[in-house]
């Protein structure tokens, strides 16, 4: 019986444990309840995958009342892949931030930080299991009104600055799209996202619904961090509590991306997107600048969380990239990119968070010499960093090799050598970690060892492993993808 | 549709834009929540007036009304009042830690204190 | 505040009022213009009214601030358990026909509590919030 009721059960859990949370007043209980909330969320994901995989979609409605008018979560190929990630990110992420948490947040203030990740989570699930647009919406701002609370409990003053930038341009990017479903809803009359693309081939008046979809792109490119628009990533994610960092840079700017696929492919339809409009043409110019103009800037970076954070912003321009070329080879690399880079730049951020716990900075003059005194942690970023650059043997790999095959399918090889040239700008900024680690000395008077400690190493080196094993067993994240990547292209075309 | 039956659109065209301006132009932290407001405010037009029709009354069916105004846009539009009463709330709590952590909040102010701070740490 | 008498007077008139105008707003929400959004305003107003008159710690007493950090929790959670037991009784999350006997009857049922859980929410957030400002740096001076 309760197999049924799972798409619910996936949002409503976090929803209803933040208020406990907040009634019980303890940082102790209020992990734990956050921690069972974090797997049994993965557990139900999964299922849900496994539930999709074997019956197609799955569509639950809300209060029994049948869509369109009533709201309608919808669970389909692509839905169940990211809340996959959204679940697995959580779950590494909750019992890492014990620790860290301890070191960075003060102690009254332990349960509404996990009450606030709650919602966070509560929000990245309902904005990818939700079928209405203007649901969307309201779990849009769930989880970026928590992000920004979290941001803002970093311990460095410039976390309040970081956090209020975020706030004004998430905000705009969030208006911006509730004026895109607005137009969409009175040019439609509907704000189920099926029931709208349905209705759509026969609204006679087309500026508006450009207008919407104008609207549409820039908001959610916003939420994104698509370059330019990219200027409250690398402050937030340097300054937020190292747990919520490594949380944010797996899964909130993956869901946006979803977002957008989503109102491309099941909403407005590929033909109108791709074929009529200059939008390939104008994701790609904006992803290639991503790519080069974002790993320059992360070349110059001493801080190495905001190194990476300008990597995430690149990292971005890939998975624009594999939608700007329109195919299902495309579309599925970047589907696949989503997973790959969320694991990898997962593991990166709790990594440093472990660096930062035991020197007290992540600065590049703070890790010289590193590799003596904290092996496992520098070594697990090294092998993120090279699944980041893309080498065999790592899943970065297989979603670099499914873009590049996917360019050349496209006629571009012109693409596959930037492709290649912007992973050698990776190379370039991860051997300055590499080089201040390992090959620089550390001060003579610090030689003790100081690995971090095993609550935070052990969700990291998951992730690590993770990122290995999927780099060799696609069947999950290639395979998922490409089913999803069918699924748009079927149900657009 | 003339010019004058667009008048809501046109409102609410002129309530976006100045509130977008006031968002990039100015320095002050409050006056950027202001504008951000009545960024805001300009949606809550756009979708409760093509909701109301004339003479149309409450969707609550009696004997006497025949046309009724569409009330799902006020529905939207008070969730989304709700979700900006949040947002300006803690934009305004942010700003109040801002003014202690800093001692100001105009915003070029605060970037050239960091500015210090990063150049005496080197 | 000690010398207006004329507000002080008039306030105490007048809260008993605003206190019953919220129970108006919230119970004619099933027939008109109202339900708990607006209801929960309106009685986190009359305990900001009072605040602005008789002082913040002589609200705080008559508010304390775990009672109202405990209502902005309770209203949630009264909302989703209406969710929840829609699924206990067989129904989808938030089913409010399966409520009662008559879904009819169960929407009405639902919809209450439902309002009353945003009612406790609403209220309590509108306090939280002027609490933090108000209290903002007078805290530590005492």
């Amino acid at each position: 019986m309760i197999s049924a009721h799972l798409p619910a059960l996936q949002v409503a859990l976090p929803l209803i444990a933040a208020p406990l949370m907040v009634l019980v007043r303890r940082g102790g209980i209020a992990y734990g309840m956050m921690l069972a909330v974090a797997w049994i969320s993965l557990l139900i994901s999964l299922l849900l995958a496994q539930q999709v995989a074997d019956h197609g979609p799955i569509s639950y409605h809300l209060g029994s009342w049948a869509p369109p008018w009533g709201i309608e979560y919808r669970v389909d190929a692509l839905s169940a892949f990211v809340l996959v990630l959204v679940s697995l990110a959580a779950a590494a992420v909750v019992p890492y931030s014990r620790r860290s948490v301890e070191a960075e947040v003060s102690r009254e203030q332990h349960y509404l930080f996990y009450a606030m990740f709650a919602l966070c989570l509560t929000g990245l699930l309902g904005i990818t299991i939700t079928g209405d647009a203007f649901n969307i919406f309201v779990f849009l701002e769930v989880s970026s009104l928590s992000t920004y609370v979290l941001i803002a409990l970093g311990r460095d003053r410039r976390a309040l600055t970081a956090a209020y930038q975020y706030l004004i341009m998430g905000t705009i990017g969030a208006t911006f799209i509730v004026i895109g479903v607005g137009l969409l809803y009175l040019m439609t009359g509907s704000l189920n996202l099926v029931d709208i693309a349905q209705r759509l081939p026969d609204v006679a008046e087309r500026r508006p619904v450009l207008a919407a979809l104008a609207f549409l792109t820039v908001g959610i490119s916003l939420k994104l961090a698509l370059f330019p628009l990219h200027l409250w990533l690398p402050n937030a994610y340097t300054y937020a509590p190292s747990s919520i960092s490594a949380f944010l840079a797996a899964t909130a700017t993956k869901v946006s991306v979803y977002v957008l696929i989503r109102f491309y492919y099941s909403v407005f339809g590929e033909t109108l997107v791709f074929k009529e409009l200059p939008v390939p043409l104008v994701l790609l110019a904006l992803s290639l600048a991503a790519m080069f103009i974002a790993s320059f800037a992360a070349l110059y970076q001493e801080n190495l969380k905001r190194l990476f954070a300008y990597s995430s912003v690149a990292q971005i321009g890939y998975i624009t990239l594999g939608l700007s070329l329109d195919s299902v080879g495309g579309l599925s690399a970047a589907i696949v990119h989503l997973f790959n880079h969320a694991l990898a730049k997962g593991a990166l951020f709790m990594l440093l968070g472990g660096i930062m716990l035991r020197t007290g900075g992540v600065s590049l003059h703070c890790v010289c010499g590193l590799a003596r005194r904290m092996p496992l942690t520098t070594f697990g970023i090294v092998i993120a960093g090279l699944s980041l650059i893309g080498v065999p043997g790592t899943a970065g790999f297989v979603s670099k090799w499914a873009l590049i095959t996917a360019a050349l399918e496209a006629g571009l090889w012109w693409l596959v050598l930037l492709i290649v040239a912007s992973s050698l700008l990776a190379v370039a900024y991860v051997w300055r970690f590499v080089e201040a680690a390992y090959l620089r000395a550390p001060a003579p008077e610090a030689t003790e060892k100081i690995e971090a400690p095993w609550s935070m190493l052990v969700p990291a080196w998951v992730l690590v492993a993770l990122s290995v094993y999927l780099g060799f067993d696609t069947r999950f994240t290639l395979g998922g993808a490409t089913r999803a990547a069918q699924m748009l292209f079927g149900a657009g075309g | 549709m003339s010019a004058a039956g667009h008048f809501a659109y046109w409102v609410t065209i002129f309530l976006l834009m100045a509130g977008l301006y006031i968002l990039i132009a100015r320095g002050n932290l409050i006056k950027k929540l202001v504008g951000m407001s009545i960024f805001q405010t300009s949606v809550y037009l756009l979708y409760i007036a093509p909701g109301k029709l004339i003479g149309g009354t409450a969707p609550i069916f009696a004997e006497q009304f025949k046309v009724y105004s569409n009330p799902l846009p006020h529905v939207l539009i008070l969730t989304a009042i709700v979700v900006g009463v949040a947002t300006l709330a803690l934009g305004l709590a942010l700003v109040v830690r801002i003014r202690e952590a800093y001692d100001t909040i105009e915003e070029d102010e605060i970037l050239a204190l960091d500015d210090k701070l990063e150049r005496e740490k080197e | 505040m000690k010398h207006y008498l004329v507000l002080r007077v008039i306030a105490k008139l007048l809260i008993p009022f605003m206190l019953l105008f919220a129970l108006y707003v919230q119970f004619h929400g099933d027939f008109g213009p109202g339900g708990g959004f607006q209801a929960g305003t309106i009685a986190a107003a009359a305990v900001i009214f009072y605040a602005l008159i008789y002082g913040l710690p002589n609200a705080r007493k008559v508010m304390p601030s775990w009672l109202v950090e405990a209502m902005i929790a309770s209203g949630v959670l009264l909302y989703a358990g209406v969710g929840i037991a829609g699924i206990l009784l067989g129904g989808n999350f938030l089913d409010y026909f399966v409520l009662s006997a008559d879904p009819v009857a169960g929407q009405h049922r639902g919809i209450f509590w439902v309002e009353a859980g945003v009612a406790i929410t609403v209220s309590g957030v509108m306090l939280k919030v002027f609490y933090m400002f108000a209290g903002r740096g007078r805290d530590e001076a005492e």
